[in-house]
């Protein structure tokens, strides 16, 4: 119980910040983080010996997908925008908005399995081979899908470089 | 020097520097001699950059309440999952194989009947009770595999009462050596820390049946009875007229199934 909660509680802010950037909107991502703690307490026990880590992203990952797969079934809109950012105030504050969903945009047009390794790999630092046990593929999936995630990204934001006044335009149009 | 050609992996290790510092310092190389593949290794890097520090904010938000990991393993200790912990009671036994002989008897004379049990049940409550540092083996987040353990020891599927209606939360159990084999061992606690056990084993001798009797054993009130060949005994340290309902719980639940 003890090491449960040492292992676990410092990872939170982690999920959350994936959950995030997988579903934007702050709570749906907060419930399935909810949804995958309680789903790691009561499953404790059978993880297997290797990282926590590894395996808290696996259980957030798949709680994720599955949101992702009744969404596209169901054909509902998932939605995108923030409600709740009024908390940022400020000059300073109000740049970085500006840059969070510029940047946000951009990655939610990347298919969803290069989101994935892009986000598990560059921001949250799991390991090749860990982000291939989270997404269930083999490590040449994971490479494969990286470097299409990163040229892809790439496009789009060299295509906003080129025409400045371009991020708040784009930001109307979504 | 070198003659493994630089790979478009290489490029991305480089970006998420894992690379082993030998070829980290190969591909730097390569790249300091390929200019536009260096520019494209630029861009990786600072989209990699980028998106920290976008996301960075994120994971310095308070955490709301209903991310408050030890009030979720409150909560599930509480809760008590029907699935497999079960609504109900202890042992689901397909009986057979313990027939043997019945003896109806007082206690007294039954040294292999209820008496023994309830002495056995006494004897687990004053060693593991008192103790603040392990009084169960496995706890109550374990659950399933203690309930695999002690099944599979016990030569049957055991479930574990849930108390909680009678104020008893589950703390974990163990096995304990009694002279007529192994015993489950479960033990409690209320909200005042007073805890009590049950333990349960099959009777191979003895009162296969037998209604509840109350005793005192060493300072501890108990209740024993036997149903269909297991025998169970609930001790603790609280009233008799506290611990009365709480047994008949169990037996409620151990027949439930």
């Amino acid at each position: 119980m003890q090491d449960m909660l040492v292992q676990v509680e410092p990872l939170i802010p982690a999920l959350r910040r994936y959950a995030r950037a997988l579903v934007r909107n702050r709570a749906n991502a907060d419930d399935l983080v909810q949804d995958c703690l309680e789903r790691a307490v009561s499953r404790w026990h059978q993880r297997r010996d290797g990282s926590v880590r590894a395996w808290l992203f696996t259980i957030l990952h798949n709680l994720a997908a599955d949101q992702f797969r009744q969404a596209s079934s169901r054909g509902r809109h998932v939605p995108i925008e923030e409600a709740g950012e009024g908390e940022l105030r400020g000059a300073a504050a109000q740049e970085h908005r500006l840059m969070y969903h510029d940047v946000l945009d951009k990655l939610a047009r990347l298919p969803e399995e290069q989101r994935a390794v892009l986000l598990l790999v560059a921001v949250e630092d799991l390991s090749y081979a860990e982000a291939a046990k989270v997404l269930n593929v083999p490590i040449g999936t994971v490479m494969s899908r990286l470097s299409r995630a990163r040229e892809r990204l790439q496009q789009e934001l060299d295509g906003v470089a080129g025409a400045p006044g371009n991020v708040v335009t784009m930001r109307r149009l979504t | 020097m070198n003659n493994r050609p630089i790979t478009e992996d290489d490029l991305h290790a480089y970006v998420d520097d894992v690379l082993e510092p030998e070829r980290r310092a190969e591909v730097g190389s390569y790249l300091a001699g390929h200019p536009d593949v260096a520019k494209r290794v630029a861009g990786f890097a600072d989209q990699r950059e980028l998106l920290r520090a976008t996301l960075a904010p994120i994971a310095d938000e308070p955490l709301p309440p209903e991310l408050n990991l030890s009030r979720i393993i409150e909560g599930q200790r509480r809760r008590s999952p029907p699935a497999w912990w079960a609504i109900a009671a202890m042992l689901l036994l397909s009986v057979g194989g313990f027939g043997g002989w019945i003896v109806r008897g007082s206690m007294e004379a039954a040294p292999g009947g209820l008496a023994a049990l309830a002495q056995e049940a006494a004897y687990s409550y004053n060693v593991y009770a008192p103790d603040r540092l392990r009084p169960v083996e496995v706890r109550a987040s374990d659950t399933a595999q203690l309930v695999q353990w002690i099944s599979s020891r016990l030569n049957r599927p055991v479930k574990v009462p849930d108390l909680a209606s009678s104020g008893y939360r589950l703390m974990g159990g163990r096995l304990v050596a009694t002279q007529h084999g192994p015993a489950a061992m479960f033990m409690y606690d209320d909200d005042h820390g007073s805890r009590v056990v049950v333990l349960t084993r099959p009777m191979s001798s003895g009162d296969q049946n037998a209604p509840m009797t109350a005793q005192s054993n060493d300072g501890a009130t108990g209740f024993t009875w036997a149903d269909s060949g297991i025998g169970y005994s609930l001790v603790g340290k609280a009233p008799a007229e506290t611990l009365r309902p709480v047994a008949n719980e169990v037996r409620r639940q151990a027949r439930a199934i």
